[in-house]
């Protein structure tokens, strides 16, 4: 009898408490707020996974708006060919067209290979450093952003881009680029071409992370940034990167 | 002090006059500025807010497994890396409201091909074929699922999957020889290919039954093995599917 | 499609080798070529009136007060193609407000202003405040009433103001050399500080960018001195003619060497991008830069003005000559600044490309537009003139200024 009511009370005690810690819980999950401070963004392109498929590249502008026609790219993909006799062709590829088999019957290449390209979000973005108004800048998280309503449109930072990375955005005609989807990754979920890269090529995270699987990609791999003696510091890294990379 | 202003020059008097006119009128614009135009801190956060709240498209593959059980078969196929909507597009408006909105189903070859055609930078290893000879008429899903995607049937000929190697072989002089003569191909390599790997000659001696100085065969190139190479495995300099002496 | 993208498809087909998707369209594209152009007029406008100030070059005083008012009229024009070029020139005022202080762009409100007001509008001030007194008394409305006002209803015409007035010219003269220097070498220094740039990313520009403005400057005041006084009925000074000239090719020859230095430099070190650079020159900027800005711009006026220095010609063969070098000089200037701005954009910065630039006959950055922009100064000099007439000198004037 005295275990019985025992049993009664706990219920009665544990079964609200339950449901309401439930509740606590979910509530929480969700209204903990983004804390930029912990977090500081980074990316790993494993070259030697790349197909060149150019979903990125899709996914990239159906997710930002970013303008269809083939001028304005947040993240594109190069096709680098290169022959015996050290000729280098680079193409931007166009996934729509079925190419490179034109390619495979040539002799002469020695090597060949894709590479994705996207804003190096620099920890020495020489963009933030010369935009008059200060349109621009790094974010607590390591993004670098533009506030399309203060950017007046001189194309400074385009100018100052070594990586082609910035355009002017038509519709806006304000500087924009690549945020590393920041209204995803303060969600916590991955940007969207990291999401839909069909053999990880791409791998996203935490730099500062102790396991992650950007820190392991860091651990394994010998790394490389584009550009480096720029001193732009960037935050994208390729593992086996080819020389003629520029 | 009313002495120090007579003692200047009149037209000194005049000028500071005007100069102190405008740079009040400056300040004072300034200062009745709303701070939205010139608190700088501000600026960033709006920003920083305003990127976060950017619509997502890509719901991210976590949620799918919530309703479709698709997701057990693909996470023990090849495919099991692929975010969901790779394939099937951006998918944030289906989880919103999934009775409504559907998610893009791809049917057409063109849409497998963009990853699974040959081309030659695409890293090795990576499954493709030639679009134009490999049924060119039947969707892909006809014999592939694309949740668990293999191969069919076990492939009866070699370059099924090994198609750059036998176009290479093709127009060589070891074009006669089987591949069979070279490796040895267990049957279970044909259904788990990266558990039983065929074989590779692991020795000089292999390729001097052929082209070594004693060989009995006819019209092949031959060395002698005391000589020739060094320390050096045959396939070191040679590509054996296509060797470049005549 | 919209027309710029059909522009843009149409430019994709004259892409040469690899150029990055985004680099396509050319972003500072003709009004930000006259913009360093206009400075640079600016700036040397106003140093040769410095020279003459401040080394008292009697020769060259009667052009003092005609440079100072091309200054000023090319300086109230010079930001209009910059403002005109923005993506939101309603924005532009967020330069005065939040200027970002690492941005040599931002700095350019601060240069404008400091050198509009503090130097060129004070010293012109100060040189004529006695002039427009007396012009006021003398005159009848509306005239009289502006001159009052620019005047800021001043009265004091006593010696001892007019000495003051001459001190304080003095003075900011001596402000403004350095000021002028810093208003072209900082247009310089906005484009040789941009480390992604090959083209641009020189220690030297901003001071091949003030010796091409000095250039430019003294061969803007000769053509307006030589067009002007005829039609003033007056002779031209042949001994400030000379002088000028003189002023002129030697400033030629530094600017000269300075770009030689350059471009040797550029190809002793060959660095990574030398190949493609040199494939640019060759073939982008072949007409530009080696046919008109060396050749025309910078060779043949040399060659000109040297005959003249050697051999005896008579006047009128000498003024035909000048006239003809200093044209030639400013085509080769315009050229400079095309060199520069339409250059650094040519070239894609993967180093494997070359882009192509084709200007508009109409619309914002249009043939037109820059043809407006180019006269605007003219016109408002023009009306500089009617106001502040160079070279009437009412009864009583400063005797230390000397005369034509």
């Amino acid at each position: 009898m005295e275990r019985r009511t025992f049993v009664q009370k706990l219920l009665a005690l544990a079964l609200p408490g339950g449901v309401f810690g439930l509740f606590l819980k979910k509530s929480t999950v969700q209204a903990a707020p983004y804390e930029a401070a912990k977090h500081y963004y980074g990316m790993g392109i494993q070259i030697d996974k790349c197909i060149g498929c150019g979903r990125c590249v899709e996914a990239c502008k159906e997710e930002n708006d970013v303008p269809r026609e083939p001028f304005y790219f947040r993240t594109w993909v190069e096709r680098y060919t290169i022959k015996k006799d050290g000729e280098v062709t680079v193409q931007n590829i166009d996934p729509r067209i079925e190419s490179g088999l034109e390619a495979a019957s040539e002799r002469q290449v020695l090597r060949s290979f894709f590479v994705p390209k996207l804003c190096n979000q620099c920890d020495h973005p020489p963009c933030v450093q010369v935009c008059p108004v200060g349109a621009t800048f790094k974010t607590t998280d390591g993004v670098v952003l533009v506030d399309e309503k203060r950017c007046i449109g001189c194309r400074y930072c385009i100018q100052a881009c070594p990586y082609g990375a910035r355009y002017l955005n038509p519709k806006t005609e304000t500087a924009d680029k690549c945020t590393f989807c920041y209204h995803r990754i303060t969600k916590g979920l991955l940007p969207a071409c990291v999401e839909v890269c069909p053999t990880q090529a791409r791998i996203f995270g935490d730099v500062r992370s102790s396991a992650s699987p950007l820190t392991r990609f860091k651990r394994m791999n010998k790394l490389h940034v584009l550009k480096p003696s720029l001193n732009t510091e960037p935050k994208v890294s390729y593992s086996n990167l080819d020389g003629e990379v520029r | 002090m009313k002495n120090f202003w007579k003692a200047v020059p009149e037209s000194l008097r005049r000028l500071v006059l005007v100069f102190a006119v405008l740079a009040g009128g400056f300040v004072s614009i300034r200062f009745m500025l709303p701070p939205s135009l010139k608190d700088n801190a501000l600026h960033v956060k709006t920003t920083v807010a305003r990127e976060m709240v950017k619509t997502v498209k890509y719901a991210g593959s976590d949620v799918c497994a919530d309703c479709h059980d698709q997701y057990q078969v693909k996470k023990n196929g090849y495919h099991r890396n692929l975010s969901c909507e790779t394939c099937h597009g951006a998918a944030k408006g289906h989880t919103d409201d999934p009775i409504e909105v559907k998610p893009t189903l791809p049917k057409l070859r063109e849409f497998c091909v963009r990853c699974h055609a040959f081309n030659p930078s695409r890293p090795t290893g990576f499954p493709q074929i030639s679009s134009a000879a490999h049924n060119p008429m039947k969707p892909c899903v006809s014999c592939h699922n694309p949740h668990d995607p293999k191969p069919p049937q076990v492939p009866q000929e070699c370059q099924a999957c090994h198609a750059e190697i036998a176009r290479t072989k093709a127009v060589s002089p070891h074009v006669a020889l089987e591949c069979k003569t070279c490796h040895s191909v267990p049957d279970e390599h044909k259904v788990t290919p990266r558990a039983v790997k065929a074989s590779i000659p692991s020795v000089r001696e292999f390729c001097a039954k052929c082209h070594g100085k004693d060989s009995p065969v006819k019209e092949t190139p031959k060395v002698d093995l005391a000589t020739h190479g060094e320390k050096y495995l045959c396939w070191q300099c040679h590509y054996p599917h296509m060797p470049e002496v005549k | 499609m919209n027309p710029a993208n059909e522009k843009l498809f149409e430019l994709l087909k004259q892409v040469g080798g690899y150029i990055y998707p985004n680099e396509i369209e050319v972003h500072w594209g003709i009004l930000v070529v006259v913009y360093p152009y206009l400075t640079g007029l600016v700036a040397g406008a106003f140093i040769l009136a410095s020279l003459v100030k401040v080394f008292n070059i009697k020769e060259v005083q009667a052009v003092y007060r005609l440079s100072l008012l091309t200054a000023l009229a090319f300086l109230l024009i010079a930001p209009l193609p910059l403002l005109l070029h923005l993506g939101h020139p309603e924005r532009s005022f967020e330069i005065f407000l939040n200027p970002n202080f690492t941005s040599a762009m931002a700095m350019f409100g601060f240069v404008y202003a400091w050198y509009l007001m503090v130097v060129l509008l004070l010293e012109i001030w100060f040189t004529y405040r006695k002039d427009i007194i007396v012009w006021a008394q003398q005159e009848k409305p509306p005239m009289k009433w502006i001159h009052k006002v620019i005047s800021l209803f001043s009265t004091d015409i006593s010696d001892e103001a007019s000495a003051f007035d001459r001190k304080v010219v003095k003075g900011i003269t001596i402000i403004g050399i350095p000021s002028a220097v810093l208003l072209h070498g900082y247009v310089g220094f906005i484009f040789g500080s941009i480390k992604a740039n090959p083209w641009w990313s020189s220690v030297l520009m901003p001071i091949v960018f003030l010796f091409s403005a000095t250039v430019s400057g003294i061969a803007l005041v000769i053509i307006l001195y030589m067009v002007i006084t005829p039609f003033r009925g007056e002779p031209i000074d042949m001994k400030c003619l000379d002088k000028m000239a003189s002023f002129l090719f030697f400033a030629v020859i530094i600017d000269f060497s300075l770009e030689l230095l350059d471009f040797i430099h550029r190809l002793y070190q060959s660095e990574e991008s030398i190949k493609i650079l040199s494939e640019m020159v060759m073939s982008k900027l072949y007409i530009s830069l080696v046919i008109i800005q060396v050749i025309l711009g910078m060779l043949i006026p040399l060659a000109i003005i040297v005959a003249i220095k050697l051999f005896r010609f008579d006047e009128e063969l000498r003024k035909l000559l000048y006239f003809l070098s200093v044209i030639l000089i400013q085509l080769g200037i315009f050229a400079t600044r095309w060199n520069v701005v339409i250059g650094g954009q040519m070239f894609s910065k993967s180093f494997r490309g070359l882009t192509a630039y084709k200007m508009e006959l109409t619309g914002i950055e249009g043939l037109l537009m820059t043809l407006i922009l180019l006269i605007m100064p003219l016109v408002i000099l023009a009306i500089l003139i009617k106001i502040f007439p160079p070279w009437e000198k009412p009864k009583g004037s400063m005797l230390g200024e000397g005369t034509a």
